[in-house]
């Protein structure tokens, strides 16, 4: 047995905040935040499987739950959009309260179980851990449990294979490359299309903002090198004032 | 140090998973209190394992660790491909089979 009073002080600081974590899981809006408060659970948890003798259990849950699971749970949750928060209209009248009620009865029942039950002193993991904990249970595990072994491995095979096979997405049309692009910007030149990029945005003495018109050999100013989106909304400037502030501006001087 | 606190604190933590997937709407949500729900088992696996001085509990969480990887995969990956011909991460949206 572990010294009892270190343990002692580990679970009491340890067990209110996984449990507070916990019910962050219940009442936070957003996604990503459920998930951090999901990864302080399972960091918890690993202490305390540490604490709890089982040092190889406590660092798979580290690797595998904080480091794989929660990990591809915020792949997911990037994949899908951080901030889809969920719909708070109730779809069934009444689900919340009753969901509500169904945890927390099942809350009470399950604990209220535990704590009546009288437990003997626990027999502690010594003697089993004599060999390190890891070769205890490996002895086990490819033992007793082999053919279970065997079994876990081809489900992690199939679980790959089946989302590869879920995620995967048919081409439905033909790849677009670099000659079908240019061979559909020569094919719409008879609409006006241009086939080189559009002129850049007139450079001046004191200005080269991105709503001013290029001047051509001319001296016209040239419509098309000021962004679509700026002629739209109206935002470009006139040639004409531009110039004269210019000259107010030199004259100034 | 009691096996009753750590049992006690196992049970609330898969009571509060259950009420995350009775509750939350969001379907990732809802496959993290499953999660929870899972890792809670474990910590009674361990605890119990303790009590009876047998490595045999450990083993079996670590066998509920390697299922919930599979599991994890393979839900994420129905949540992506409902999104992707649903544009909704909702478990109310998906009611194809309504009549």
């Amino acid at each position: 047995m572990t010294a009892t009073g270190g343990e002692a002080a580990l679970f009491w600081v340890l067990a209110p905040l996984m449990v507070l974590a916990a019910l962050g899981l219940l009442f936070v809006r957003r996604a990503v935040h459920a998930a951090m408060c999901l990864v302080f659970v399972m960091v918890s948890l690993a202490i305390m499987y540490i604490a709890q003798e089982a040092a190889f259990l406590g660092v798979v849950q580290v690797v595998v739950y904080t480091g794989a699971v929660m990990m591809l749970f915020l792949f997911v949750l990037m994949l899908v959009g951080v901030d889809a928060s969920d719909s708070l209209t109730e779809t069934i009248k009444g689900q919340r309260g009753i969901g509500l009620l169904l945890g927390l009865g099942l809350g009470i029942v399950l604990a209220g179980v535990v704590a009546q039950a009288a437990f003997p002193p626990a027999a502690g993991l010594g003697l089993a851990n004599e060999v390190t904990n890891p070769v205890g249970l490996a002895r086990i595990l490819f033992g007793d449990y082999v053919l279970a072994m065997e079994a876990v491995g081809v489900l992690l095979v199939t679980a790959a294979m089946g989302a590869l096979v879920l995620t995967h997405r048919r081409r439905l049309e033909p790849r677009r490359t670099q000659r079908t692009m240019a061979e559909s910007r020569v094919r719409a030149l008879p609409r006006g299309v241009s086939l080189t990029p559009q002129p850049t945005p007139g450079v001046y003495a004191l200005n080269n903002a991105m709503d001013t018109p290029a001047l051509d050999p001319a001296g016209e100013p040239v419509e098309a090198s000021v962004p679509r989106v700026l002629r739209i909304r109206g935002q470009q400037r006139s040639v004409g004032a531009l110039l004269e502030s210019e000259r107010a501006t030199v004259e100034g001087e | 140090m009691e096996v009753t606190n750590y049992a006690v604190l196992a049970s609330v933590l898969f009571a509060i998973g259950a009420t995350t997937v009775l509750l939350r709407r969001n379907a990732i949500v809802v496959f993290m209190g499953v999660e929870l729900m899972l890792n809670a088992t474990n910590l009674a696996f361990v605890t119990f394992a303790r009590l009876h001085g047998d490595l045999t509990g450990q083993v079996l969480a670590f066998f509920v660790m390697v299922v919930a990887a599979a599991e994890v995969v393979v839900g994420l990956a129905i949540i992506v491909t409902i999104f992707r011909t649903r544009r909704s991460a909702s478990v109310d949206d998906v009611n194809l089979l309504k009549g």
